[in-house]
């Protein structure tokens, strides 16, 4: 059943930045986007087994630490070989200087 | 399926054969690799994109170009057309790579157009399947000199050293790489192709293969059209005759360091060069910040080299010196293949991961 889970404090991650989030054994990386909004993708590459928390976040691509693939991190979609599948997205909400992110 | 057990020393370099087999088993292939640390921000940084240096550097680039080939043209059988056509072979076939290798990971450039533009140029100088080299190089950043999946393998063990320094003027290389686009162009792909580019890439290889070889044949028809060398010395031929910088530095990366091991301190070599070498390989002498940090710009190397030398072996101080440490340790190599030099850390570095180093594929294998 979708809950709500609260990953980080909103000032937790700088603008144009991620961070790892980990819950019930899963991985997930929280975007600070430059205009202020948050997002939530898988936090793992879907090219390799490699977590994204190292990447570089340029605008609203997220780049890969490994082989500097890259995703729309807004919409999961694979922007840049090697990456080619997309990544997997989930909803954020911000509350009370929190970021809340949906899970099944 | 296990791998059979068979004796020390004897390695198979193919990605499908049972090294390749043995690394998946171990846990060698796709690790996680020792990373020094490097403060969020700092590292945010340093990987910052601009388009200013190899914008810079590439109007350089093709004004070299330009420049070697119209004195190539100029003064054309005079002895006077030899320097421009070094000055236009050594940045057609030597900054070929570096241009390949940067815009291929596509830190050169911010505009992810420039980055593929001069990734398709710098691949038809360099001889290079566009499509082909990109996973072969990214499978090389997974799993750096893992026997059995890393395909950018250039000393195997143990070492031809007339082979490879044979290369140093690479007709052997031109010549198989040419081989290679060929087969690509008749739509083949080998066994250790297919392992690493994906299926839905396969067409886009041969297609590529096809445009460089039509490319070829259009210089050999005006070679012969004009019955002059000429065009072959402007297109094609300076990947051999001016390959030597390439092949110098390219050795320097990894000759004579370890094998299987997750640690790029112990299997990759940073060396100081001077300034001309260091625009024509693009800092890529650098080479273990960049294997350890590939995300990071090749004009921001020497910083992050700053950042991090404390926790790295010391680096050889020039090109000479990395050669001698190198023909050293190959020497030891043709009669030990397991032999690999292991340099000495400053006090102030982390041990190397000597978990993951021990798992040698070749003493694991009792
Ligand atoms: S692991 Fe992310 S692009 Fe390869």
């Amino acid at each position: 059943m979708p809950h709500w889970i609260r990953a980080c404090a909103t000032d937790d991650i700088s603008p144009e930045d991620l961070i790892r989030f980990d819950h019930d054994g899963l991985t997930y990386a929280i975007y600070h986007a430059p205009d202020g909004r948050f997002y939530a993708t898988a936090g793992r590459c879907t090219h390799e087994d490699v977590h994204l928390c190292d990447g570089l976040v340029m605008g609203h691509l997220i780049e890969c630490p490994k082989h500097n693939g890259q995703f729309d991190y807004r919409t999961g979609e694979a922007k840049r070989l090697p990456a080619c599948v997309n990544l997997q997205t989930f909803p954020v909400k911000v509350e009370a200087g929190a970021v809340f992110i949906e899970l099944n | 399926m296990t791998a059979a057990p068979f004796p020390v020393g004897q390695r198979d370099y193919s990605l499908v054969g049972p090294d390749s087999r043995r690394a998946v088993e171990i846990g060698l292939a796709s690790a996680e690799w020792y990373h020094s640390e490097v403060p969020r921000a700092v590292m945010k940084d340093l990987m910052k994109r601009t388009d200013g240096p190899a914008i810079r550097d590439t109007i350089l680039w093709f004004a070299l170009l330009i420049g070697g080939a119209w004195g190539g043209i100029y003064f054309w059988g005079t002895w006077a057309c030899v320097p421009f056509l070094f000055v236009y072979s050594v940045v057609y076939g030597s900054s070929c790579d570096s241009r390949w290798h940067e815009c291929g990971h596509g830190t050169a450039f911010r505009t992810p157009w420039m980055n593929d533009v001069i990734y398709q140029i710098a691949s038809f100088m360099v001889m290079r399947n566009p499509v082909t080299w990109r996973w072969s190089h990214a499978r090389h950043h997974t799993d750096t000199y893992i026997v059995g999946r890393d395909a950018e393998i250039a000393w195997m063990r143990p070492p031809k050293t007339l082979t490879n320094f044979l290369a140093l003027f690479d007709v052997i290389g031109a010549v198989r790489s040419l081989g290679i686009l060929a087969r690509n162009a008749s739509g083949r792909l080998t066994p250790d192709e297919k392992d690493f580019i994906p299926e839905s890439e396969w067409g886009k290889a041969v297609l590529a293969a096809r445009i460089h070889m039509a490319i070829y044949a259009a210089t050999i028809a005006t070679a012969l059209a004009t019955w002059s060398w000429l065009p072959l010395m402007l297109i094609g031929l300076p990947r051999i005759y001016g390959s030597w910088h390439m092949v110098m530095c390219g050795h320097l990366q990894h000759a004579g360091l370890a094998e299987n091991v997750l640690d790029h301190r112990l299997n990759t070599r940073t060396v100081y060069m001077n300034p001309i070498s260091r625009f024509i390989y693009w800092n890529m002498n650098y080479h273990i910040e960049h294997h350890m940090f590939p995300m990071v710009p090749y004009h921001a190397l020497p910083r992050l080299h700053e950042v991090i030398k404390a926790d790295l072996p010391p680096p050889n101080t020039s090109i000479l010196d990395g050669y001698r440490e190198v023909f050293a340790s190959l020497r030891r190599q043709k009669t030990d293949p397991e032999y690999y030099l292991r340099k000495t850390l400053p006090p102030s570095a982390k041990p190397y991961r000597e978990e993951f180093h021990t798992l040698d594929i070749a003493r694991s294998r009792t």
